[in-house]
């Protein structure tokens, strides 16, 4: 029998932490730091509004793009809360969560041989994409000494005549890294002077504790040349669920929507429900969460640095990417040992980009109480290690 | 009262034995700062107490709780004030509240059995000057109180890792 498996998904690399996974499952104690998601559960009044829905018999398709009242609610959202206008008809599609976005809007616009930059460290799905619809991933390293911000001068020196599109994600997974409106200026004329598309990933945007959150395409320049990508999950916990959506020039979407009708036909009707709802009513449960992850981040990244592992204070997302270069181990091994001998468990940095290495991506949506015992035991593995 | 006094409040409401250094990294403050403030929201009473939330069905005291709706007739000058300080006074009283709609005085009231507060409201309580009636509800089931859920549920899986 021939192997029936294409080049293409033979040529995506495994995950780098299949192994972990598989270690993790044989304990019974594991604290895990190692979740990219809420530990919250979905505020009760868009549980209650979906499954009220669902009694009522709405179970059906709803239009690709996804249903007009979450469409209006979302323009409105965006508009008021970030100040980027988006028409609710032309330039929105709901999508089955941030992922499904991210791989429409790479396709919709990527030609094989095109260069995409990828600011790294990031979310492990940019680079499979770019690469399945034929594009040159280029990783632009963030580094801890700017704060995980994207800089200019990074930028610029990997741009080159085939770069088309720049992928950037901030408030950042796994840095915790932001950018404010100032820091964006500099990329801005980047992007502008090289006709460069930006497909900026704001899923942690509501995630931000230092000032509000800043939209690229607030920026004149860059309206016409954005993909905005956001969704429910991270702000209002809401992962599985679903529901995230693009927003884009008209062109764009719909190239976008093209793709999404036959991959995902529309974003479930349960979830978009739920979204609707929680955009209505969810806020306040929303700034309570925002304000724990605040706390706890307070807590943990305090105690990381007492325990010497270095971590900047991350100002948005829920993570803390502190340092191992002082224990003379690799992030990797560092992160295995931790879990086999103190079962916790943490990403290696390396895993989320090469930039990433020498850190350890540690999530802080856990209880407190998880927290100071993770600390704890993180303490009993430094010390052994004396 | 700023922001961080109120990340305080938060705070000790939801833990009272929280220690302060914790409490003083969490909102951002120095150890000096936090002390200082805690002080101060007791001076002003912004906090009251420090007290425990306990499900008294578990503890399996068998201590019976009710609500009691009352029917008040207010006084020239004093309002509802006076005859709300008179009940607030017994010690069966848990929480008073005035509330809007139709009765005036809400009750919570707590007895060793339900024969004890029968006797409680029909003894001490009904017969005040200006209470025109009453209603008991005896209490069957606690599921939240003071924003705590009574019920276990049962925990939800995650996955030990995802991006």
């Amino acid at each position: 029998m021939r192997d029936f498996v294409s080049n293409r998904a033979r040529a995506i690399p495994p995950s780098g932490i299949r192994r972990f996974f598989d270690i993790a499952q044989t304990m019974e104690d594991v604290i895990s730091l190692g979740v990219g998601e809420p530990d919250f559960v979905t505020p009760w009044c868009a549980c209650e509004a979906s499954i009220y829905s669902i009694e009522q018999g709405s179970t059906a398709y709803t239009s690709n793009k996804g249903t007009p009242r979450l469409r209006g609610a979302i323009s409105r959202y965006l508009d008021g809360r970030f100040g980027v206008h988006y028409d609710a008809d032309e330039e929105i599609i709901v999508t089955c969560g941030v992922s499904e976005a991210a791989d429409i809007a790479i396709r919709a616009v990527v030609d094989p041989g095109d260069e995409v930059l990828v600011a790294e460290p990031c979310y492990v799905s940019y680079t499979p994409c770019v690469s399945l619809a034929g594009g040159a991933p280029v990783a632009v390293p963030c580094r801890a000494e700017d704060e995980f911000r994207l800089t200019a001068d990074a930028l610029a020196e990997r741009i080159t005549p085939r770069t088309k599109i720049l992928i950037a994600n901030f408030p950042n997974n796994p840095t915790g890294g932001v950018m404010q409106e100032s820091d964006w200026h500099g990329i801005a004329d980047l992007l502008v002077d090289h006709d460069i598309l930006l497909i900026s990933d704001e899923v942690y945007a509501e995630l931000t504790y230092t000032g509000d959150h800043f939209s690229p395409a607030a920026i004149p320049e860059l309206r016409e040349r954005t993909i905005t990508l956001n969704g429910f999950s991270k702000a209002f916990a809401m992962t599985g669920w679903r529901i995230g959506y693009l927003c884009a020039p008209p062109a764009i979407t719909a190239a976008a929507l093209k793709i999404h009708q036959y991959v995902a036909l529309c974003a479930p009707v349960m979830g978009q429900v739920a979204a609707y709802e929680a955009l209505r009513n969810g806020g306040a449960e929303k700034d309570a969460m925002v304000r724990e992850y605040r706390v706890r981040r307070n807590l943990f990244v305090e105690g990381l640095n007492k325990l010497g592992l270095a971590c900047h204070l991350p100002k948005g997302a829920f993570y803390a990417f502190p340092s191992v270069e002082g224990t003379g181990m690799t992030d990797t091994g560092f992160a295995e040992a931790l879990l086999r001998e103190q079962h916790v468990a943490v990403v290696p940095g390396s895993v989320l980009g090469p930039s990433g290495a020498g850190h350890l991506r540690c999530a802080y949506a856990v209880s407190r109480d998880d927290l100071k015992e993770a600390l704890a035991r993180i303490s009993v593995f430094m010390e052994s290690r004396k | 009262m700023d922001n961080k006094d109120l990340i305080l409040l938060q705070l000790l409401e939801e833990n009272c034995r929280t220690p302060v250094s914790d409490l003083a990294v969490m909102a951002e403050l120095s150890e000096q700062d936090t002390k200082d403030r805690i002080r101060r929201l007791e001076e002003i009473q912004a906090i009251r107490r420090y007290a425990a939330v306990v499900d008294w069905e578990r503890a399996g005291d068998g201590i019976v709780a009710a609500v009691i709706e009352l029917k008040v007739s207010p006084e020239r000058d004093f309002g509802y004030d006076r005859i709300a300080d008179r009940i607030a006074r017994f010690p069966q009283v848990r929480s008073l509240r005035l509330v809007t709609g139709a009765y005036d005085l809400q009750l919570l009231v707590t007895g060793s059995s339900m024969h004890e507060i029968a006797r409680f409201v029909a003894e001490q309580v009904a017969p005040l000057d200006r209470i025109r009636e009453t209603a008991t509800h005896i209490i069957m089931k606690t599921y939240k109180e003071n924003g705590i859920t009574f019920s276990t549920r049962s925990e939800v899986e995650r996955l030990p890792y995802s991006f």
